[in-house]
């Protein structure tokens, strides 16, 4: 901790949750770097940025909506995420976007072991905690308990699948349909998915 | 070309290179299985010295319970083709 250092929260914990204003300071000092060593512009940066507020979960809600109201779209959706989001107008571009599906069977769970890879510019920005040192050490460890903690419980038949994305995929967690939704239009089964459903942290 | 396909038996590299790479140190010397190809993409370790390498990804497939001693589950990581050496008749 730096000597300057001297407001009075709490640093530990490691949640992600707790070093905003830290991160904040060392996020501004390497972009003014960047910029003065001509890396990058400070419109270029901006254009970064932008790109990942463009995104939203709501764009995931209407992809697996979709993919539940049409058995031909899901299967393209899993077998070609990119060309299946294009279908609904969605950019998802310089990466592979990978879908994956729940079953009664399977449960897939997604984490970046190494840094906060999230199709960003597709969902918006991840959430704090899939960004903290805890759930990245821990998904691929022990995902039952995590899962427990997210209110998660599934049976023990479930086989788990954690999916680290160490490269070029970014995924996007096709949960299962909820009993009770059959009949439902495309914009009520959208707003049955959130975020962690689409990271697999929630059921839907 | 792609040296692996959906099915071989791989074994991540073991060891720490020099530079910097995407082999995540809980994978390092384990076995795994190829299930997936995901294209042809920059190699990031040739990448942050400047130099445009180019190789297959693959989605590799590790126990558990190889990883960690314990656990059922499964977990799938990305893996580029230099990460990555032929594990097959070992066992």
């Amino acid at each position: 901790m730096s000597g300057d250092h001297h407001h009075g929260h709490d640093h530990g914990g490691g949640d992600g949750g707790h070093h905003d204003a830290n991160i904040a300071a060392r996020v501004r000092e390497l972009e003014a770097q960047l910029v003065g060593a001509g890396q990058i512009t400070e419109a270029e940066l901006e254009a970064i940025l932008l790109e990942g507020w463009s995104g939203s979960p709501a764009h995931g809600a209407a992809i697996v909506a979709r993919a539940w109201a049409d058995p031909g779209f899901r299967d393209r959706l899993l077998a070609d995420g990119n060309a299946a989001a294009g279908e609904l107008g969605l950019e998802a571009e310089g990466y592979l976007l990978k879908a994956v599906a729940n079953t009664a069977d399977v449960h897939n769970l997604i984490v970046c072991t190494l840094c906060s890879c999230y199709p960003t510019n597709l969902l918006g920005p991840s959430p704090g905690w899939y960004k903290s040192f805890a759930y990245r050490a821990r998904a691929v460890r022990e995902p039952r308990a995590v899962l427990a903690e997210f209110g998660v419980e599934l049976p023990d038949s479930t086989q788990i699948t954690v999916w680290d994305s160490t490269a070029e995929a970014r995924y996007l967690v096709v949960p299962a349909r909820p009993d009770g939704s059959d009949g439902l239009p495309e914009a009520s089964l959208a707003a049955l998915v959130t975020r962690n459903g689409l990271i697999g942290t929630a059921l839907c | 070309m792609a040296r692996f396909t959906v099915g071989s038996a791989v074994r991540a590299r073991p060891g720490d290179p020099d530079g910097h790479t995407r082999v995540p140190r809980y994978v390092r010397g384990h076995r795994g299985e190829v299930v997936g190809l995901h294209g042809d993409w920059k190699l990031p370790d040739a990448a942050v010295r400047g130099t445009l390498v180019t190789e297959p990804v693959y989605a590799v497939r590790f126990r558990a319970a190889d990883l960690w001693g314990h656990g059922g589950h499964d977990v799938i990581v990305e893996l580029w083709e230099s990460y990555l050496e032929e594990a097959a008749g070992e066992r």
